[in-house]
């Protein structure tokens, strides 16, 4: 490596270390705030909350999201729930209307706008105190709503509160990834509360005082990532973000890595575009954490993964290359020697990367313990890393070339 | 809200962050050296092989030729040159992988010559190749003739080929240098059976040359003693 690369490549991981330990060091100041409830939770009082379920072509799943709304731990008449499909071309209504007759339930039909449009549909017709969303894809928990409810009550200067995501039906080795990913994204989250830093408040559940878009306005188009803007603008306004580690939301995730990568081209194009449109509040210390490491550090990990994946990438390319090369020259190819563990290198990045992948194998299992207590060191904890390392810089950089040439990435 | 930012903790992530790279530091340290350790004990071996065999030459004339076993070549010569080249490029240039490097170039060179000696007097058939390189400038040409050596090398055992690194200040390589008339525009140099071949050259080329210098060898007069004392 040259001297540049090299510099470059220490900068990269040494944010990236610090990210990974400014993590593990919030966990170990907050430890102990960690609640994991088992039963019934019970709340002094009930506020009345609305949970809106927008769907497109979600024909497949919205029955099962439905029936765990019916089945929620919550008095069912301090729950409304508005079914909203927005101009979905196949059955996704049908279904809606087969639930028309329960008395909190009210179906809504628009011609197909996106999600934030179908969103603000469900809050022009709310009318209580809290308001919630819920993706047409994702099952939530009994409990799920009595204990995210449960946060307002402690604290009523909380604005919204996320659930923990957990997969459900998983089946392929790309799925099983994800699974890995989202237990440390649980982790995450948790610690992102605690430093007050959320910067995104997720489909699958999240609640907000209605009060949020009383003084904010409604969703926003958001580079199809009105989720994450949402949680910008209320940090923008120092509207306090909690996460429940407890509140479990079960959510269905992309079984194939092209439909996996399109979503992500998504996420990330929103999140560097909303960081763009919110450029102005970086760096200042009047907007906290936020302002200060969770979006500097997403930054961080864009720029690290695409760079470590490019610089692989010209190395395995170069020696192809030059084996093509020694072979158009010298007619042979240089023969593998046998192992000798001397030439394993032992320079201080290879120790680096490993305290690196280290510190990001700790982060998932403290992401499996937050969510349920116990923790379990499997295999796929162990590759799916690299499996991430390999495929996840193709939507990074797709993602950042779409910015470049302001191309949106379709919803589906 | 809980705006405030902890910038204690700020402080206290950096200097962990620092201690997690020193720890680095130390540990790609701590195994170098081992590595360095691990070269000085191949090149002490070889240094006693080669002392032990130029007392077993010099006792020759109480010695069958028969008795110059292979064990009188050092096998390790060869792994020692590919470790401390790895090392050069992997170490970094350290002021012991240099002194190494310079005591290889002895070696060989007493290798060579001590090679030399047992194949005339005992008539063991063998090829040397001296081969000298650069590492001073991007040395393709190099690179390429040293994999062409290496495959000549394993195709025919008996040929032994030392590689000198043309830069290296080591008075005995410099007098090799100057025997030969080496230009340092001329690299890669070989020199075969005292021939001197300048730039790169194919392994068919240098193959018919090995074999050439393989027949005449055969065609000598037998120099072995013709009994043991």
């Amino acid at each position: 490596m040259t001297g540049i690369q090299d510099a470059i490549f220490f900068i990269c991981t040494f944010l990236s270390v610090y990210v990974q330990v400014f993590f593990l060091l919030t966990f170990l100041q907050n430890r102990k705030k960690i609640l994991i409830r088992n039963g019934e939770t019970k709340l002094s009082a009930y506020p009345a909350v609305t949970i809106a379920v927008p769907s497109f072509n979600e024909e497949e799943t919205v029955e099962n999201t439905l029936l765990s709304l019916l089945n929620l731990n919550y008095p069912k008449d301090k729950i409304k729930i508005f079914l909203i499909d927005d101009g979905s071309t196949d059955g996704t209504l049908d279904v809606m209307r087969k639930f028309e007759n329960y008395p909190n339930i009210k179906v809504f039909h628009k011609e197909n706008g996106g999600k934030a449009t179908a969103l603000n549909l469900g809050l022009e017709h709310a009318d209580t105190e809290f308001f919630a969303c819920l993706d047409s894809d994702s099952i939530a928990d009994s409990e799920s709503l009595v204990r995210l409810m449960s946060y307002f009550e402690r604290d009523q200067t909380v604005m919204a509160v996320v659930p923990a995501i957990i997969v459900c039906n998983v089946k392929s080795i790309i799925q099983k990834v994800q699974r890995v990913e989202y237990n440390m994204s649980v982790y995450i989250k948790k610690m992102l509360s605690f430093l007050g830093a959320i910067h995104v408040t997720p489909g699958p559940l999240a609640v907000f005082k209605m009060k949020v878009f009383h003084d904010l306005g409604p969703y926003r188009g958001a580079h199809n990532s009105e989720d994450m803007e949402i949680a910008y603008r209320m940090q923008k306004h120092h509207y306090k973000i909690e996460h429940c580690n407890d509140a479990y939301v079960y959510t269905n995730i992309p079984p194939t890595v092209f439909k996996l990568y399109k979503q992500r081209v998504r996420w990330i194009y929103g999140f560097i575009n909303n960081t763009i449109d919110y450029r102005k509040i970086f760096f200042r210390k009047e907007y906290g954490n936020f302002s200060i490491f969770t979006v500097p550090s997403g930054i961080i990990s864009i720029i690290t993964a695409t760079y470590i994946f490019c610089i692989m990438l010209y190395n395995i390319l170069y020696f192809f290359y030059s084996n093509i090369i020694q072979y158009k020259d010298l007619g042979f190819l240089d023969k593998i020697s046998s192992f000798d563990p001397f030439f394993i290198q032992t320079s201080s990045f290879v120790f680096i990367s490993i305290f690196l992948y280290c510190l990001v194998v700790f982060s998932v299992i403290l992401g499996q313990k937050i969510v349920n207590g116990k923790f379990k060191i499997s295999l796929e904890i162990l590759y799916s890393y690299l499996v991430l390392g390999i495929v996840a810089p193709f939507w990074l950089m797709k993602a950042i070339y779409n910015t470049i040439l302001h191309k949106r990435p379709e919803w589906k | 809200m809980n705006n405030e930012i902890d910038w204690k903790k700020y402080l206290i992530v950096f200097l962990i962050t620092i201690g997690l790279f020193l720890t680095a530091s130390y540990l790609s340290n701590y195994f170098g050296n081992k590595k360095i350790d691990q070269l000085k004990l191949i090149q002490d071996k070889i240094s006693i092989d080669i002392l032990s065999s130029e007392t077993q030459f010099s006792l020759l004339s109480e010695l069958s030729c028969k008795n110059i076993s292979d064990s009188i070549y050092s096998p390790e010569l060869g792994e020692l040159g590919n470790k401390l080249e790895w090392s050069q490029n992997n170490l970094g240039s350290t002021e012991e992988v240099s002194y190494l490097k310079k005591y290889y170039s002895l070696l060989q060179i007493k290798d060579y010559l001590l090679a030399k000696k047992i194949s005339e007097r005992c008539g063991v058939k063998s090829a040397f190749v001296l081969y000298f390189y650069t590492t001073a400038d991007n040395c393709s040409e190099c690179e390429k003739q040293g994999l062409v050596l290496t495959s000549l090398h394993e195709k025919y055992p008996e040929l032994r080929v030392y590689s000198f690194d043309y830069s290296i200040d080591v008075s005995a390589v410099k007098a090799l240098i100057s025997i030969y008339k080496i230009k340092d525009t001329e690299l890669p140099a070989v020199v075969l059976d005292d021939e001197l071949l300048t730039g790169y050259h194919d392994i068919d080329e240098l193959d018919l040359k090995v074999k050439k210098s393989f027949k005449l060898q055969e065609t000598k007069p037998d120099l072995k003693p013709k009994s043991a004392r």
